[in-house]
């Protein structure tokens, strides 16, 4: 009884600071100006430290005077670079592009790509070994999809950048992972930076790398090794942890030595999770297939950024939904390959070549063989460009009837949602004095997370402050905010609808995988066609793209509470909708509050790219100073957009953990 | 892989033998220059590039973001780029030209014109255009429900200027100026207006594709003078600066410092290269609304001008 006064009271306190910063909202600014306490209302501009020069300048000093005594910082980097870039331009040659002799224009071709063919028999026999025939058909189709519609070339370009970035991604990531398995103390001082690097948005980067790396593939490929090795270090460091204490026994009454510990023992016994790791990397390079293309990567993601500058809606969408197919095939294949690396298969026998290594031997010959006859008949070397479809008209004329037929319908939803929820929310949180904000992010992460986490969001809270990114802050934690608001409305429904309708959550499954691998630049100038510029049009794209974690983590915690329950629940006699409320619901509640979270960050890394539509928040500085070049501009933005991610990461996980320990599923002292 | 590296082998050695064949050109190494993601950028660099290729040096094509590239053309990365807009670039070629790295190779030829434009159907709707006196008139012909009875007036990117703002104060026009984030999302509402004939006016510039596939008009502000934006008592308004139309400005050449040493001649010819706005904006219109590949594009200008590049190269 004493337990539920106390959270009542909690809810009370919190209602009244609530009311009280309402009240603030509307006349706050009005009492602090009369009463000549400007710098309440408003964060002074006189106090802003220009850290935006500082780090510029340093910056500056990095690239052009930096010196390591033998070799400086640039020729550091450039070496790197080439490093990187050898391999790259090697996997490059072989898929898309042949090997020249001489560079630049005037190169001859030695020696052709492999012909599209023989990479189809290539991928159909990594199914094929993966799973079974059922998988090889897949990827096969994929690929051959790739070349129907035309998109071959530029597909094998993009595929190049993953077969070099991927593994990068993992083997550092295992790296560093296995570093802060043995190290706590590396542990404790990688964490911070991995937030770091999954939340700046990658536009506020890569000034810095291009200035490291120069122009062209490398440094989109460093770009997307920081921004997809972070899962990779924390599923590393995770997995290893949990390896059953008592084959690490085994390992160390057997006497090994920590080199063959780690890799005799703990990473073969992790290799299940590890996976999943390696398909994370590979999911999200394929999420930087866009923006690596504006800095030299060329391919799929290129095509996408071409046709869209010629409003060719149609060509725009076919490249971006190759790159869909792309994932989709990737993703398969490697989660097979996860799945296969946790079963035992028994290695075959035989005396000849053929008969221990069927697949590769086949596909050696299919290669040789276009090979050589590809030299006769082009169409063999390169897929016939007269046998190509397209479905470009088909979105063009879609949008175009969309516009012409149903705009006044768009036009008054968009009126309604403005001028209901859009445009309060943002005069709420506009209003609000920065001071009485600050005071209620303290408060909120000392009542969830204690004096550690209150002293976090002081920090993190100030720096935005002090860096004078106050306002445009505002305006980015109202867009956010609204947007997960509607996200979490029509995720959560449809998370609880898949998980209980076998059939909805199939067909929910194809939206939501479409929706996360489909680059949202494809639906963002449709968007604005239909809905115009403005905040509307941001929300609406940060909702399609944010709403995928909102119904993936709703359907897996409703799904996953334990049977027992649910057998007890049915024995006292619960109607299914009691089961579902009463049952199922709460017990889902702090997996849905870990989608909200993942929700979160997914509508912040939207931001840069709603700034391509014309919002006037943090994303949009951030923009500012890639296109002016502005490093300092750019990290300064980037930061602040981070650190709100990390306040609402960290308040949301310290909730959801106090909600886990009020259902008893987890212990207070864990 | 041993197949391979001898195939790579070879290919070093056949690039040490053909220096050897082409002594002729000062420097063998790819002249880089930069392409962008508009057509009118890929046509000219292509040109340039051919002609380079004819004049016999070797020539390679990097993908670089417009601003981003200066950093580029600074170290050397890039060594050329042809577009750079007195009216959107100029800040950073300045910046860039100050730092002693980067030069000005010269202008292109093409003139940029940017100004408020308008659809033909909206002149029926406001019949004194394209006088700019008109648009205070019927500002209400452009309004939209949200700036409702103020017109509503798309302007280009905050980072492209223009002080569209100040010029809607200064000229004391009853607009709302709504800032598109990028160029994509400022056609794509010339588009969407354009298929339903709805109202529009929004900030177009030449060469483009825009005013080849949608008929219009720019409006006739006052013209520009320096003295105009930098003095509020000359003009109109007597109180305020910008009361006059944008500036027109040249369209520039910018290459790497070290480019003149390193290939003196590929230089002079980049010096020398022009070309006018009527004829890039009828090859822009090919490529990007008759769906001519790039290259025909390029080709058919080479073909057609042969007398002309021959000159720019001394040949």
């Amino acid at each position: 009884m004493e337990h539920k006064q106390l959270i009542s009271r909690g809810v009370l306190v919190w209602g009244v600071l609530l009311f009280v910063t309402w009240i603030l909202s509307r006349y706050g600014i009005g009492w602090a100006e009369n009463a000549g306490l400007n710098w309440i209302a408003e964060y002074p501009s006189a106090w802003v430290v220009p850290l935006t020069t500082y780090i510029s300048a340093a910056m500056n000093w990095l690239v052009e005077d930096a010196n390591f005594g033998l070799f400086t910082f640039t020729e550091m980097t450039r070496a790197l670079s080439w490093v990187i870039e050898q391999p790259y331009l090697l996997v490059r040659a072989l898929l898309a592009e042949g090997f020249m002799q001489g560079s630049g224009r005037r190169a001859v071709q030695l020696f052709p790509p492999l012909s599209w063919i023989a990479v189809i028999s290539g991928v159909v026999a990594l199914g094929h070994y993966a799973r079974d025939w059922v998988l090889a058909a897949l990827v096969g189709a994929a690929f051959l999809y790739l070349a129907v519609f035309g998109q071959w070339e530029s597909a094998m370009i993009t595929l190049a950048s993953v077969v070099i970035a991927v593994p990068i991604g993992v083997i550092g990531g295992l790296w560093l992972g296995i570093l802060a398995y043995r190290h706590p103390l590396f542990e404790q001082v990688t964490k911070p930076v991995l937030d770091l690097m999954q939340t700046i948005p990658i536009f506020a980067y890569l000034v810095p790398i291009l200035f490291m790396f120069g122009f062209g593939p490398v440094s989109a490929l460093v770009a997307t090794v920081i921004y997809a090795m972070p899962p990779m270090v924390r599923i590393t460091t995770m997995a290893l942890k949990s390896v059953d204490p008592e084959i690490v026994d085994f390992g160390v009454m057997t006497g090994c030595t920590q080199r063959q510990m780690t890799w005799r023992i703990l990473v073969p016994a992790a290799l299940g999770s590890l996976m999943v790791g390696v398909n994370q990397v590979i999911m999200l390079s394929l999420n930087m297939v866009i923006i690596a293309s504006m800095i030299g990567a060329g391919g799929l993601g290129f095509d996408v950024l071409a046709s869209l500058r010629r409003l060719d809606i149609g060509g725009g969408f076919e490249a971006g939904i190759a790159i869909v197919i792309l994932a989709i095939a990737i993703d398969r294949l490697s989660q097979a390959f996860a799945e296969r690396s946790t079963r035992m298969v028994p290695s075959v026998q035989g005396n000849t070549v053929f008969a221990r290594h069927p697949r590769s031997t086949i596909v050696v010959v299919i290669m040789v063989l276009a090979f050589l006859f590809g030299q006769f008949i082009p169409a063999i070397q390169t897929y016939p460009e007269g046998a190509t479809a397209t479905t470009g008209a088909f979105w063009d004329d879609g949008v175009k009837y969309l516009n012409v037929n149903f705009y006044d319908q768009f036009e008054a939803v968009k009126i309604f949602f403005l001028s209901n929820f859009l445009l309060p929310v943002k005069r709420f949180f506009l209003g609000i004095p920065w001071v009485w904000t600050m005071l209620m992010v303290t408060a909120l992460g000392w009542t969830f997370g204690g004096w550690k986490l209150a002293v976090l969001n002081v920090a993190m809270a100030g720096f935005i402050a002090m860096t004078g990114m106050w306002e445009k802050a505002m305006i980015t934690v109202y867009l956010c905010g609204s947007s997960v608001v509607i996200a979490s409305v029509i995720g959560i429904p449809m998370g609880i609808l898949a998980a209980v309708n076998d059939r909805a959550g199939r067909v929910i499954a194809v939206v939501i995988d479409t929706l996360q691998t489909l680059p949202s630049f494809v639906y963002l100038i449709p968007v604005v066609m239909l809905f115009r510029i403005g905040d509307f049009t941001a929300m609406v794209a940060i909702v399609l793209y944010a709403v995928v974690p909102a119904v993936r983590y709703s359907a897996h915690g409703v799904r996953s509470v334990s049977p027992e329950l649910i057998e007890a629940g049915i024995v006292s006699g619960c109607t299914p909708r009691q089961l579902l409320t009463r049952i199922r619901l709460p017990l889902a509640l702090p997996e849905v509050l870990l989608g909200l979270n993942q929700t979160i960050m997914l509508a912040l890394s939207m931001l840069v790219i709603t700034a391509l539509v014309g919002t006037r928040d943090l994303g949009q500085e951030v923009y500012i100073a890639l296109t002016k070049a502005d490093t300092g501009r750019g990290l300064v933005a980037g930061f602040s957009i981070a650190f709100i991610a990390i306040i609402a990461d960290r308040v949301i996980l310290a909730s959801a953990r106090k909600a886990r320990i009020r259902y008893g599923l987890e212990s207070v002292h864990d | 892989m041993r197949h391979l590296m001898n195939t790579l082998m070879g290919a070093t050695a056949g690039a040490l033998i053909s220096t050897a064949a082409l002594a002729e050109v000062e420097s063998t190494d790819p002249i880089k220059l930069t392409l962008h993601d508009w057509s009118g950028q890929l046509i000219n660099t292509q040109i340039m590039g051919s002609i380079l290729e004819e004049a016999g040096y070797n020539v390679e094509y990097v993908q670089a973001d417009y601003i981003a590239q200066f950093a580029g053309l600074k170290t050397g990365d890039l060594s050329l780029a042809m577009e750079i807009w007195a009216t959107t670039g100029q800040e950073a070629l300045d910046e860039a030209v100050a730092t002693g790295k980067v030069v000005n190779a010269g202008e292109t030829g093409l003139q940029a014109i940017e100004e408020w434009w308008y659809p033909l159907y909206m002149k029926e709707r406001c019949p004194g255009l394209p006088d700019w006196t008109a648009l205070a008139a019927c500002a209400g012909e452009f309004s939209t429900a949200e700036t409702a009875p103020k017109g509503r007036y798309v302007g280009g990117p905050v980072t492209w200027g223009g002080f569209d703002d100040e010029r809607v104060k200064a000229l004391d026009l009853d607009f709302e100026v709504v800032h598109a984030g990028t160029d994509a999302a400022l056609f794509a509402e010339l588009e969407s207006a354009y298929q339903r004939e709805a109202p529009v006016i929004l900030w177009v510039y030449v060469p483009h594709w825009a005013p080849a596939k949608y008929q219009g008009e720019f409006v006739e502000f006052p013209p520009y003078s320096a003295e105009c934006y930098a003095d509020p008592s000359v003009g109109i308004n007597p109180d305020l600066a910008y009361d006059c139309g944008k500036p027109r400005g040249p369209i520039w050449k910018a290459a790497w410092a070290g480019m003149e040493d390193k290939w003196p001649g590929a230089y002079s010819a980049v010096q020398a290269y022009n070309l006018t706005n009527e004829e890039m904006s009828a090859m822009v219109g090919e490529a990007d609304l008759d769906g001519k590949s790039i290259d025909d594009v390029v080709n058919a200008w080479m073909d057609a001008n042969e007398d002309r590049w021959k000159g720019w190269i001394g040949q």
